[in-house]
């Protein structure tokens, strides 16, 4: 179940080039890049592991692109996902997020009910990934 | 392996042109006096890149070479000022992909404790990345009479991203001739990455006495006939003095003369004994040159 979190995510994987390609964009405008990792896909999972600190004043992709083989290398089975942060007065948010690397099995969500009062049904999903010990 | 026939022959004078190689190796020369064998072998890089160009619009495939430079000499010759200009120079003939240079010095890539020097090389590294990393005083990183130094560890990761980075980063060190010698001997692996070895010779009596005037010119000063011949005088006393430091001694020497020429247009002013005008301002006479030590045998 492939998951459609951020930009791209319902084009193929992008490749390295590509992945440079956006990270150059983000600099040109200015923007503060990271590198963030999570073994949890679901949706509502906001807060991903930070790889690294955010990189503010770095003026290539070079460096992002060696954090990014770095974080690879030590989490080969995780999403991993790059944003980028506009420091704009007024903005302060994060105006690009990509993931650009996914577990080879992504196993999906299950559906959880929970039965209460009067037999009303709480719904929640939980992702099948988190199984793993 | 050979290009076929029927591919169009590669001009070579119209690359040089469209590069704007002509450009940056006139600049060079008007901007820096000497220096003669770093002109040259930034004559050959710009060459390299002509030639390169031109083997690829025919499709031969180029590697990118190696641009690691050492620039080694006595003090005040240019090491740094070079290095500053390198990196907009290799940014024009389009050897790196941004032109700003990271200048750090061993302080800024070794750590104070364990665990300290990795997250900082990386962090000076990462900054650098697509330009010029300028090390000055490069000799410092390795020191080998205390092994709780981490320089080691720097230089280690050094090593291994001037190597697997090539394409991304030039490492330009810089420091004086016998301690950079010491510590290539020391350090092989990094004497073999650093491709281009420029020796900064020092400067000429008549070298010295036109960066006199350059840097005047730049300062809205002009030295009168008198005081360019005393300068002319004060140079190789000077030479033979102590701790000659080339462009810098020449440089100090003249924001001496500077002061003794403010106080003497203020002696003249306080007293009315002249009238003060532009000129007065910005000329220097020979008296604020001759009355330094240095032509009555001191320093």
């Amino acid at each position: 179940m492939r998951v459609t979190q951020g930009q791209f995510s319902f084009l193929p994987d992008l490749t390295d080039d590509e992945i440079r390609k956006q990270v150059n964009y983000a600099i040109d405008q200015g923007w503060a890049l990271s590198v963030e990792h999570t073994e949890d896909p679901h949706p509502r999972n906001t807060y991903w592991h930070m790889w690294g600190n955010p990189m503010f004043g770095i003026r290539d992709a070079a460096a992002v692109m060696m954090e990014l083989d770095g974080c690879r290398k030590a989490n080969a089975d995780d999403y991993i996902r790059i944003n980028a942060f506009d420091n704009t007065r007024g903005v302060e948010s994060i105006v690009m997020s990509f993931i650009v690397q996914r577990p080879a099995h992504e196993p999906g969500f299950r559906l959880q009910r929970q039965e209460g009062e009067g037999r009303m049904l709480k719904y929640s999903t939980s992702g099948y990934s988190m199984d793993r010990a | 392996m050979n290009a076929p026939l029927s591919e169009p022959v590669p001009n070579l004078k119209n690359i040089f042109d469209e590069a704007g190689v002509g450009e940056v190796l006139n600049e060079l020369d008007e901007e820096l006096i000497g220096l003669k064998p770093v002109k040259q072998r930034i004559r050959e890089i710009a060459a390299y890149l002509v030639v390169s160009k031109a083997r690829m619009n025919i499709g031969l495939e180029t590697e990118q070479p190696s641009l690691h430079m050492c620039f080694t000499g006595n003090p005040g010759t240019g090491k740094t000022t070079v290095a500053m200009k390198m990196a907009s120079l290799l940014y024009r003939l389009g050897y790196v992909r941004k032109d700003h240079v990271i200048s750090v010095t061993r302080d800024d890539l070794v750590g104070q404790y364990i665990g300290h020097t990795a997250p900082k090389t990386k962090e000076v590294l990462k900054k650098a990345m697509g330009g010029v990393l300028f090390i000055d005083e490069a000799y410092y990183l390795y020191r080998p009479e205390n092994e709780r130094d981490y320089g080691q560890e720097a230089i280690e990761i050094l090593l291994q991203v001037m190597e697997n980075h090539r394409d991304d980063l030039v490492v330009i060190l810089a420091g004086y001739k016998d301690r950079m010698d010491t510590f290539f001997r020391s350090n092989p692996g990094m004497r073999s990455r650093v491709a281009h070895h420029v020796e900064f010779p020092d400067y000429g009596d008549d070298e010295l006495l036109e960066i006199v005037q350059r840097i005047c010119g730049r300062q809205n000063y002009t030295l009168d006939d008198c005081a360019t011949e005393a300068f002319r005088e004060y140079i190789p006393l000077r030479r033979e003095q102590p701790h000659f430091a080339n462009a810098r001694s020449i440089r100090n020497a003249l924001d001496r003369a500077r002061l003794r020429q403010a106080n003497r247009v203020f002696e003249q002013a306080m007293s009315g004994e002249a009238e003060i005008d532009a000129t007065a301002l910005t000329t220097i006479t020979a008296a604020d040159i001759r009355s330094s030590r240095i032509f009555t045998g001191g320093v």
